[in-house]
């Protein structure tokens, strides 16, 4: 499933057109990101919870030549999901 | 941010549809990602990230409270992996 498969769900159920559909999507999409990159946790209930990290600096290696190389302290964005969609998930 | 704020700061960008469409919009957009994995589908969003299934084995665990052995079954954890840009957003 790809952008265009949700912009089409939205335009089945919410009666707009695709590509109106297509740039809310967009919006949805750039607000969460632009939330995330000032470091704040975005809260979906009932999917889950997008969160940035801090990871300290450490030391890695490249895996093919085996060769000692230092890796930067950064952020990262995690998902945990909620229960809901973890129970959604495994109803068979 | 909360969904509800979310849907909050979407219905101020997105002027021409009633709160009510753009919440029916952004509940959409998460409903239809559970349910692609549900059946088994896998997501991708260029530019924010992808979602997909991972499994998780059967294991013996234990309640921590009691100590008493609890059988875990197999079960499908939602996993959320960023994209390429929003790697970079979080680290600008």
């Amino acid at each position: 499933m790809r952008k265009a498969d949700i912009a089409n769900e939205v335009y089945e159920r919410v009666g707009i057109s695709k590509k109106e559909a297509a740039e809310i999507i967009e919006t949805v999409l750039n607000t969460i990101k632009s939330v995330l990159q000032k470091g704040e946790t975005v809260k979906i209930a009932g999917f889950g919870n997008f969160v940035v990290r801090s990871k300290r600096a450490r030391k890695g290696r490249n895996p093919k030549t085996g060769q000692e190389i230092g890796i930067t302290p950064r952020r990262v964005v995690t998902f945990r999901p909620s229960q809901v969609f973890k129970k959604f998930v495994n109803q068979s | 941010m909360t969904k509800a704020q979310l849907i909050e700061a979407m219905s101020q960008k997105v002027t021409h549809l009633t709160k009510r469409q753009t919440e029916m919009i952004v509940n959409t957009i998460f409903n239809s990602i559970r349910q692609s994995l549900a059946n088994g589908g896998k997501i991708e969003i260029r530019g924010f990230g992808s979602f997909k299934l991972r499994s998780r084995r059967m294991r013996e665990g234990r309640n921590p409270k009691t100590g008493s052995q609890v059988h875990v079954p197999a079960k499908r954890v939602p996993f959320f992996k960023a994209g390429k840009e929003l790697k970079e957003i979080v680290n600008g």
